[in-house]
């Protein structure tokens, strides 16, 4: 017995039996702008506190990373530049003093400039997709959220059952059974969820938070706010299945335009998570966005753990049913 | 516009992934250059070098579109041999009083109209001296200008030296390549590749749109940078036509609509002028000066669009015998603008000041001039959704801490009135497109927060209340002002009556009280209303066009039936130049309308710009003037002689062609010509408004560094939208300045450190950003160093969510001419690492430098460069 | 609720007895998960909108409940932004319900040292009274050639670009008709 199944259907395996197809995000890093637009669109839908009025100075980003207040996070990643030629930064290619002197004589002269030559003697114009070839600078933006995994560690060791897949084959938090007791903190392999500490006065702390993929919003049929928002459809909403073809082909298209460095990430149903509801195409290493490599769901070896504490779960489960009937009177 | 305008960038995205080139020239690698095919780092202030590189290349290996050149613009049209262009004056065209700072435009006249001209049309002369040197732009209204007549001697060959088109070979001769890379920092392989992108989409299959915004506006000669782009397009084909255009990305959300409908001084409704003292004595003459019964186009009809103002205005009081109340109208004799405002309010010239949605103190350049004039106000009228800054200013404000001002020595009166937001109110936006956009009324506002329709609706009846039983003249405008709306919600005024008056109606005839469908529907007898003739046709028959909302995915790719388009809901303007002179698409893939043979009319995709039975071969009887004078193949139904002006006969004050000049602070002598700057700027040289030196006056090595200003997604202008907004403050929490690991190594400036920027001005701290993004450039033989300083942020006030020194105190004021707008994109800085003095320390801070540079008030103001003696 | 219906609820027995052996899903949902439905759901309206920002002019759909706007989000109708919305367009509804936003007017007087309250009434009063005063203190009926000028340099205005056309209207409209020129906005700078 495994303690989590292999087969792409999390829905059907958690008791849905009419399940929806799976839903999940593609975010398209190659035509992410970096405005934020769902970061916002997730806090103001899901009523997220603030949380920092820090520069960061990582490029654009203020706001570091995922947590309990923070479901969509934009990474900013500044490549160096790269002169054409050179192996050291220096400013764009120098002008010569005399070419402005000849200018500034006759008016005349250079009237027929030869720009033939000078073109050919570059590449033009490369689609990069991201970046100047021209400067050599590439600013990668990647949107992060929640992989909603086929395999969720976080669901896994939820000892109160307050993590849930859904129908959409998504993992939620129930804010009203979550008891805060943070196990789910450490086996999330991407660090995403955290319990929020704060404000005061602020909704669900001391709660385990994170992305829902809008759980409410899907229910009604409508698109989670960061994808709505987004305003180059970097972030895509659908069936994970449709998505997949999606990306494939737009990492096909990319690499046919020589954009090597396209790839995605978590779109494989046999990684470590056995693929992710909510994944991404990179166009560098995952390590340079801020994302683990080669994830596995910490609850790998969890089966061969699960025989020995059958006996202790025995226990458990009287101990639990006293607390249910408690915990409702 | 990724940055500034992250949803209209969608399309860009889309256009990429159809396979367009996107291309992006800045100063800094912002996040459209992250997406771009190609980015081009350009030294702040040089555009117009760099378009007429792009120019030069177009007409030097013949790219441009000759039979679009040829038959609709007035490429061969014949100039006056009195002309003289830059090259031959060192900088300056003919006609250049140095006294006056100003030119007398008569020899940039086509041939034949000089005399005209000089007889005293509004064409090209100035019939009063300026207040103010170069300060007369407004007279000019917001429109094409007037010509005596439309009989323009042509030469379709192009060959006649004095043609417009070999004035423009002439003139664009010396911005080689070479040329562009020693005062743009732009390689010539860099711009090869910009060039022939732009030609290779360009023509009849193709077409190539410019966007800009205040990069291009805020400088001294802003207008003529849009001049350089219109002559490229204008060369390619591309106006008038799908695809094509130029494109200006206004950043607030009726910006358009406060044009439009203008809260401006020198314009009524519609680009009509304000009056003018000495020459528009009544309404004849006022007219007079906008047009000419002889020339072309639907200005001639702008007595009909006056009086129906008029009549809008003063309705029944306006009539026939009182030249409908046009004596009413307050008349405009000098620079009435924001920023002479400013400087007379210094004066003590100002009493009272509304602030209507604007936040000066943190938005204006010299942000310390606007404090320090508020303060010699007797009352301020604040009117925002929050707290700003300029409310603050005598509590907090920058100048409380240096001891400059002290709170109980400002003797001026603040009001602070909370205003509705968008979501408490009826109206419509304009949006950058000029589509027309209601937006309903979702909920009350909240405790005294009121809209500004409300507002001014309950003083003018407060005042009029007032005055009820004055016999004085000057108060019978107000008294006798159409002021009766209807109320909704209370004491709210109706809305939609007010658009309805705006689009104006029949005033008497067997239609009486209709709505007007079309501003041609509009008379001068005083039988029709209407507030901005240009919007005649929102609420035709009846119905607020404005509101309609049929989903895009249920109509064709223009939309025509979301919201409302001015004119007459039109979506491309002049696009009768979509089709080709004989009437068909110059291409299937760009078709958008054409001439329907059998139906004997116009069609297509938009609503034609143009009289929609007018065959493409009529031609006009000589000497008809007006709608009747355009021929079949005019487009430009706007221009006196139906066509677009590569060059300027008239209506621009520094010149009838660009041409480069540095900007007033600059690091670099002008390697184009001996003169420098702009001669024709508007300055205000004074203590409050020092210019630090440029070459050739010495002391520009005192404040090495260029300095630029901009905006980021996260934040919208001077902060007063979104610094209160936690969910934005949080995104962008405090003001930084952006430089290059090279300037950094060279001031030693640490990556989230401190850095002090200053300027003749003041000094500002940052938090530094050391970033790739920024990059040297090599312009003039020297390395130039750019620094980036995003203005969202202000101090005062205490309630914004995050504050920060405002990167716009380190800009001074010079304006463009023609427009009154700031050139505050490129100024001269030094940077130092570490936190900037604080209190009384920082005035001598900032005092020692301009010691050192040898600043006086004087610096700068000097209009004609001074010849430099040969080597 | 009864006992038998709790026990019914109870996570550990739906675990064992559904299809969820492991309780993850159907067998852990609570009650308040069950009736989870967005907030637009059971909004009183729905309204139409115009983003504030810049000029881009994206579709906005303002939801109401209670007379308070409780969500506002793109609008996928309109042809110019299908739906989509920045950052700022995203924090439209903290800007109307900003926790930051005076909804009281302010005042302070000659030489004061802070706010105070006042009647926004007497506040209109006030206000009228003083550009009357300043109108007539700085009236020019004429310049000095005898030219008419019948306006007022004593007072000036500064906005627009974020109002609406028929507030800009009756803006212009009433200070031309009380001799103001000096009437600006952002389209300027």
């Amino acid at each position: 017995m495994h303690g989590w199944s292999t087969a792409a259907d999390p829905a059907r395996d958690t008791g849905w039996s009419e399940a929806p197809a799976r839903k999940g995000f593609f975010t398209d890093g190659s035509v992410c702008i970096g405005c934020k637009a769902c970061e916002v669109a997730c806090k103001e839908w899901n009523g997220i506190p603030e949380d920092g009025l820090q520069m960061l100075g990582m490029s654009y980003d203020n706001t570091g990373g995922l947590g309990a207040s923070t479901w969509r996070h934009v990474a900013f990643i500044e490549q160096p530049r790269r002169p054409v030629g050179a192996g050291s930064l220096t400013p764009l290619p120098l002008v010569a003093a005399t070419h402005g002197q000849e200018a500034g004589g006759d008016p005349g002269s250079g009237f027929k400039p030869d720009y033939s030559a000078s073109a050919g003697a570059s590449s033009g114009p490369q689609d990069t997709a991201a970046g100047s070839a021209e400067t050599g600078i590439r600013w990668l933006m990647s949107s992060d959220v929640c992989k909603h995994c086929t395999h969720a560690a976080c669901l896994d060791v939820c000892p109160t059952g307050a993590l849930m897949r859904t129908e959409f084959g998504t993992v939620v938090v129930q804010d009203d059974v979550c008891n805060g007791c943070g196990y789910c903190i450490p086996a999330c392999p991407f660090g995403v969820i955290d319990r929020r500490e704060g404000p005061a006065g602020a909704r669900n702390v001391g709660i385990a938070q994170k992305c829902t993929l809008c759980y409410d919003r899907l229910r009604d049929g409508m698109s989670p706010a960061c994808a709505q928002a987004c305003p180059t459809q970097s972030i895509q909403y659908g069936d994970l299945d449709e998505l997949r073809a999606r990306a494939n082909h737009r990492v096909e298209e990319l690499h046919a335009a020589g954009v090597a460095d396209a790839r995605l990430y978590g779109a494989d149903p046999d990684d470590g998570i056995g693929g992710a509801g909510a994944f991404f195409l990179l166009l560098d290493e995952p390590e340079v966005y801020g994302l683990p490599p080669d994830p596995v769901v910490t609850t790998r070896d969890l089966p061969a753990m699960w025989r020995t504490a059958a006996i202790a779960g025995a226990t458990l489960l009287a101990g639990a049913a006293a607390a249910f009937v408690k915990a409702r009177s | 516009m990724a940055e500034c305008h992250p949803v209209g960038f969608q399309w860009v995205m889309e256009a990429k992934a159809r396979g367009a080139t996107i291309i992006h020239v800045d100063p800094r690698f912002t996040r459209t250059s992250a997406v771009a095919d190609l980015y081009l780092p350009v030294r702040a202030g040089s555009d117009i070098a760099f378009l007429g590189g792009i120019i030069n290349y177009i007409l030097t290996n013949e790219k441009y579109f000759r039979e679009y050149v040829v038959s609709y613009t007035n490429a061969a049209t014949i100039v006056s041999e009195d002309f003289q262009d830059a090259d031959q004056l060192g900088g300056l065209f003919s006609g250049f009083d140095p006294k006056t700072g100003t030119y007398d435009t008569t020899s940039w006249a086509y041939e034949g109209m000089e005399t005209a001209a000089a007889a005293g049309s509004r064409v090209v002369a100035r019939r009063e001296p300026p207040a103010q040197p170069g300060g007369s732009g407004h007279e000019f209204g917001g429109r094409g200008t007037a010509l005596p007549h439309s009989e323009v001697r042509r030469d379709e060959t192009l060959q006649d030296p004095f043609c417009v088109f070999q004035i423009l070979r002439r003139h664009y001769a010396r911005y080689t390549p070479e040329m562009v890379e020693r005062i743009c920092g732009v390689p010539p392989e860099q711009l090869a590749k910009v060039c022939e992108a732009v030609t290779a989409n360009s023509g009849r299959e193709r077409t190539t749109a410019w966007v800009y915004s205040v990069g291009w506006t805020q400088h001294s000669v802003g207008v003529q940078y849009i001049r350089g782009a219109a002559i490229i397009q204008l060369l390619l084909g591309n106006i008038g036509r799908p695809g094509g255009g130029i494109l200006a990305l206004r950043g607030h959300a009726s910006i358009q609509g406060s044009t439009d409908i203008p809260t401006l001084f020198d314009l009524l409704p519609a680009y009509l002028p304000m009056p003018s003292a000495s020459s528009n004595s009544n309404l004849a003459g006022y007219l007079a000066a906008i047009k000419s019964e002889g020339q072309k186009g639907f200005w001639t009809a702008a007595d009909t669009y006056m009086v129906s103002l008029l009549k809008a205005w003063w309705g029944e009081a306006a009539t026939q015998d009182n030249d409908f109340g046009f004596d009413w109208l307050p008349r405009i004799n000098a620079d009435h603008s924001n920023y002479q405002t400013i400087v007379n309010m210094l004066d003590d010239k100002v009493e009272g000041y509304f602030l209507l949605g604007q936040n000066p103190a943190v938005g204006s350049s010299n942000g310390k001039m606007q404090r320090l004039a508020m303060s010699h106000l007797k009352w301020l009228v604040v009117r925002d959704l929050n707290l700003i800054e300029s409310a603050a200013f005598w509590k907090d404000g920058p100048e409380i801490a240096t001891g400059e001002m002290h709170t109980e020595d400002i003797g001026t009166e603040v009001f602070f009135l909370p205003a509705a937001a968008h979501t408490e109110k009826d109206g419509t936006f304009t949006q950058t497109q000029r589509l027309l956009q209601w937006h309903h009324k979702a909920v009350d506002p909240p405790g005294d927060c009121r809209s500004e329709l409300h507002f001014f609706f309950h003083l003018g009846r407060l005042l009029r209340e007032r005055l009820e039983t004055s016999a004085l003249a000057r108060d019978q405008p107000l008294l006798r002002l159409a002021w009766d709306y209807p109320m909704v919600d209370g004491d709210e005024p109706d809305a939609a009556a007010v658009l309805q008056e705006i689009n104006g109606r029949h005033l008497s005839g067997d239609r009486a009280g209709q709505m007007l469908r079309s501003f041609v529907e509009m008379k001068a007898d005083g039988s029709t209303s209407g507030g901005c003739w240009i919007y005649t046709g929102v609420y035709s028959d009846g119905v607020n066009q404005s509101a309609r909302r049929k989903p895009g995915s249920q109509q064709s790719w223009v939309a025509p039936e979301w919201g409302w388009a001015w004119p007459m809901n039109r979506r491309i303007l002049y696009n009768r130049a979509s089709a080709d002179p004989d009437g068909k698409p110059w291409s299937q893939r760009k078709a958008y309308v054409w001439w329907d043979e059998v139906a004997g009319s116009w069609t297509g995709h938009d609503i034609p710009d143009f009289q929609v039975n007018k065959a493409p071969s009529f031609r006009p009887e000589p000497g008809v003037g007006g709608p009747d004078g355009l021929a079949g193949d005019d487009p430009f139904i706007m221009q006196a002689d139906g066509k677009a002006w590569l060059y300027a006969p008239s209506g621009l004050l520094d010149g009838p062609l660009p041409v480069h000049y540095e900007p007033l602070e600059s690091p670099v002598r002008n390697a184009m010509h001996p003169q420098q700057a702009n001669p024709t700027r508007e300055m205000f040289p004074r203590r409050e408004n020092l210019t630090s030196p440029s070459p050739p006056e010495p002391g520009s090595d005192v404040y090495p560094y260029v300095v630029t200003t901009y905006r980021l997604t996260e934040h919208h202008t001077a902060g007063g939208m979104s610094r209160w907004s936690p969910y934005l403050a949080e995104l962008q929490p405090e003001f930084f300045c952006e430089v290059s690991p090279e300037l950094a190594a060279e001031r030693g400036l640490e990556h989230l450190g401190w850095a002090t920027i200053v300027t003749a001005r003041t000094a500002v701290e940052a938090r530094v950003m050391v970033t790739d993004r920024v990059t040297p450039l090599v312009a003039g033989g020297r390395t130039i160093h750019q620094i980036g300083l995003p203005y969202h942020w202000g101090v005062g006030g205490g309630s914004a969510i995050v504050s920060g020194d405002s990167a716009n105190d380190v800009m001074g004021v010079a304006l463009d001419p023609n427009v009154h707008i700031q050139d505050s994109k490129a100024a001269a800085c030094d940077i130092q690492p570490g936190r900037r003095p604080t209190g009384p320390a920082l005035p001598r801070y900032v005092e020692e430098y301009r010691r050192r540079a040898g600043i006086t008030a004087e610096t700068g103001a000097t209009r004609v460069t001074p010849r430099e003696e040969g080597p | 609720m009864s006992i038998r219906t709790r026990v019914r609820q109870w996570p550990v027995l739906r675990q064992l007895t559904s299809a969820d052996h492991l309780g993850r899903g159907t067998a852990v949902r609570s009650a308040h998960t069950e009736d989870l439905a967005p907030r637009t759901r059971t909004a009183d309206r729905m309204v139409q909108s115009v983003c504030p920002y810049c000029a881009v002019g994206c579709g906005q759909r303002v939801y109401v409940k209670g007379e308070r706007v409780i969500q506002i989000e793109g609008d996928p109708d309109s042809p110019i932004s299908r739906g989509r919305l920045c950052p700022k367009g995203s924090a439209s509804e903290q800007l109307v319900n900003g926790p930051g936003r005076v909804t009281t007017v302010k005042y302070r007087r000659p030489f004061g040292t802070d706010w105070e309250d006042l009647p926004i009434e007497r506040a209109m009063e006030m206000i009228a009274d003083r550009v009357l005063d300043a109108r007539a203190r700085n009236w020019e009926d004429a310049d000095d050639e005898g030219n008419p000028l019948h306006r007022t340099l004593g007072i000036a205005s500064l906005g627009g670009a974020t109002l609406d056309n028929e507030e800009n209207y009756l803006i212009k409209k009433l200070f031309t008709a009380i001799g103001v020129v000096q009437v600006e906005n952002q389209a300027r700078i």
